[in-house]
């Protein structure tokens, strides 16, 4: 068989999958459309929240960027991990125990303020729309590679299927949905991670491989620290940057972990404030999973590559272009793999050194091309294939989720039509979510390259914008409405001119102002968040002390979220 | 339920809190990022102990913390009598 018709089968059969979940699980009533009638369990919704959470960025781009910055990259591994520590601390039990539907109508009740509420919109609708935009490009790349179907076409079918069972489950067909996706996509992650752990280390598990010892009986460590800079690269332990930046950039993506509105929904559909609190750990498990793997398949994927070019680690003779082995080949016809024979000797001359290297691996290749480096059976590409497309799908359909109660429940019923019936909401719910997806589909179709830079701004904005509005409404009584609404504007504008000023206004690159390296030294605008988040604290405890305190009746409120007891009876709507 | 009792529930929250985030904060930017260079001689696989602390140990730790917490909340929530 092919390996086309075997990518065919898995990709496939997990739409099938997926469909029949779909069906199985319609929504009725906006309770279950939003929030998945609040009968999920725990460990169901921690893992549902894996697999919102894991993107394509997550399955596809992290271990080779890992890979290229070793030690460098550690934010990517703490930020994206230690944010569910203040999530789990800081928001999800007491957001829970509000027992409302959406992020917005918790900061418009405790801030008593429909423009509060807008404004909590806009940074939503700003932050998943550019989420899911990445999500969608990363759709079109698995199709194009894997079911050899045009980019942009790829990306039309991948609508096609979240539109189906997000539009008819709501919350609760798309936990289901993303149960399985987690399952499959930490399928598809570990058994290469497992084989190439064993080959390399003999080690079972990938974390112990990662300390583990290679072939010659020394750690994996210092022989690819050993091999790399003989080459001219930049040692794989090295911090490659400022202790301050890697502080900054850590916190970050911790914060806008914490703050993004489509995680924080997840954790309004188990039953209990308690409930909350566990599956905040469990979400995290089931992360910690592929994260942990993750770091130790970047260094054995750089020490295979390597490995590959200079066998047996002898760094003075390269194989022969000729010689190259077929993944090379495979990932040259993408284009992500070039191989330009500068000094004409016909051998792969693979360094550190920009005017003599002759290789240029693109880092999104390595998690995709690591079955074919370890020879790895064929079944193992199309489950590659069908992990990553799931990784990509569950998240976009999270994001879909959020942006959609966001405009039905607080655009629409709060503020334009009240008197709306059930019915009608989840009617709009539908119709905002088909409007976003079409919208969404047609940029990323555009071919625009717009997955880094919109992540980052994804991250800083919900960092600078939702996560201290909301951390402030549960841990103080004083941030009144005032100070809340200057808060999150100073907040989200500080963070979007730092990033369009290093990235071009509205990321035209063209128009960019400051090209050469960041404005505040050591603050690179992917950063920047942290201090947006700082901005926000500062504006909104400032403006709210100078301002009326707010009434007894939102202190009343405060003091309730801050205890679980009663939380059922605060769900009725 | 008196407004005093929850008061001494939620400044034992916010102690317990406190205490969380120490650690979070020590494993993280402390143990993997700036106290980095005091443990260079501190080996784990080939590698000084910062970097396998940025790179796994922090994770297990941050695990850790959260089932903690939610452990101890729920003691806490009983002791006070707020549980659901």
């Amino acid at each position: 068989m092919s390996q086309y018709a075997i990518n065919m089968i898995f990709v496939l059969g997990s739409f099938g999958i997926y469909f029949g979940i779909a069906v199985w699980a319609r929504a009725g009533s906006t309770s279950e459309f939003y929030a998945a009638g609040r009968g999920v369990h725990p460990v169901v919704n921690g893992m549902a929240t894996a697999a919102d959470w894991m993107s394509a960025a997550s399955f596809i781009s992290m271990a080779g960027l890992i890979a290229g910055l070793g030690y460098a990259a550690s934010p990517f591994l703490m930020g994206w991990t230690g944010g569910y520590v203040l999530l789990a601390l800081l928001l999800a039990p007491y957001l829970r125990k509000f027992g409302k539907f959406t992020v917005p109508e918790f900061i418009g009740d405790r801030f008593y303020s429909n423009t509060a509420r807008t404004v909590a919109v806009v940074c939503l609708i700003i932050a998943s729309l550019t989420y899911v935009l990445g999500q969608m490009t990363g759709v079109g790349v698995a199709f194009s590679r894997f079911l050899e179907v045009d980019k942009s076409i790829g990306i039309w079918i991948g609508a096609a299927i979240v539109v189906f069972y997000a539009v008819l489950g709501g919350m609760k067909g798309v936990t289901y949905t993303q149960v399985a996706q987690y399952v499959v996509l930490i399928i598809a992650y570990s058994i290469p991670a497992i084989f190439i752990s064993l080959n390399l280390t003999g080690n079972f598990f990938p974390q112990i491989g990662l300390i583990g010892d290679v072939e010659s009986g020394k750690s994996l460590l210092a022989e690819l620290n050993a091999l790399i800079t003989e080459l001219g690269f930049k040692s794989y332990t090295d911090p490659g940057t400022s202790q301050f930046t890697l502080v900054l950039y850590t916190l970050s993506l911790m914060i806008g972990t914490a703050g993004l509105p489509h995680v924080i929904i997840r954790f309004f559909t188990v039953p209990k404030v308690s409930d909350a609190r566990w599956s905040a750990g469990w979400a995290l498990l089931f992360i910690a999973l592929l994260y942990t793997q993750a770091s130790a398949v970047g260094a054995m994927a750089r020490y295979n590559v390597t490995e590959t070019i200079y066998p047996g680690g002898d760094t003075s003779s390269p194989i022969r272009f000729d010689d190259r082995p077929q993944w090379m080949k495979n990932w040259e016809v993408t284009g992500l793999l070039k191989f330009e024979d500068k000094n004409n000797d016909g051998l792969i001359n693979y360094t550190g050194d920009k005017a003599t290297n002759e290789l240029d691996v693109n880092r999104d290749i390595i998690t995709l091309a690591n079955p074919e480096i370890a020879n790895l059976p064929a079944w193992v590409i199309g489950l590659i294939a069908a992990g990553g497309i799931a990784a990509a799908l569950s998240t976009a359909a999270g994001l879909l989720l959020a942006i959609s109660s966001a405009v039905s429940h607080d655009l629409i019923k709060a503020q334009i039509n009240p008197g709306i019936s059930e019915k009608g909401e989840l009617m709009w719910a539908r119709i905002s979510m088909v409007v976003t997806i079409v919208f969404a589909t047609y940029i990323a179709s555009l071919g625009l390259p717009l997955a880094a830079q919109t992540v980052a701004l994804a991250f800083g904005l919900a960092a600078a914008s939702i996560f201290p509005a909301l951390m402030m409404g549960i841990f103080s009584k004083r941030i009144n409405n005032v100070g809340a609404i200057a808060g999150m504007l100073a907040g989200i504008s500080t963070t979007l001119l730092y990033i369009f000023l290093h990235k071009g206004w509205f990321f035209i690159a063209s128009t960019a102002v400051v090209t050469d390296g960041p404005l505040i030294p050591h603050v690179p605008d992917t950063a920047f968040g942290a201090i947006g988040a700082l901005i926000n604290f500062v504006v909104a405890v400032v403006v709210s002390n100078a301002t009326k305190e707010p009434p007894a009746e939102i202190q009343e409120l405060v003091e309730s979220v801050r205890v679980p007891a009663g939380a059922g009876a605060a769900v009725g709507h | 339920m008196g407004t005093k009792d929850n008061s001494a529930y939620w400044s034992a929250n916010k102690r317990l809190i406190f205490f969380c985030l120490a650690v979070w904060a020590f494993v993280s930017f402390g143990m993997g990022i700036l106290f980095r260079p005091f443990l260079k001689d501190i080996s784990i696989g080939g590698a000084d102990l910062g970097f396998w602390m940025a790179q796994q140990g922090s994770i297990y730790v941050f695990l850790f913390i959260i089932f903690f917490y939610a452990f101890a909340m729920n003691r806490l929530d009983r002791k006070f009598g707020v549980n659901e």
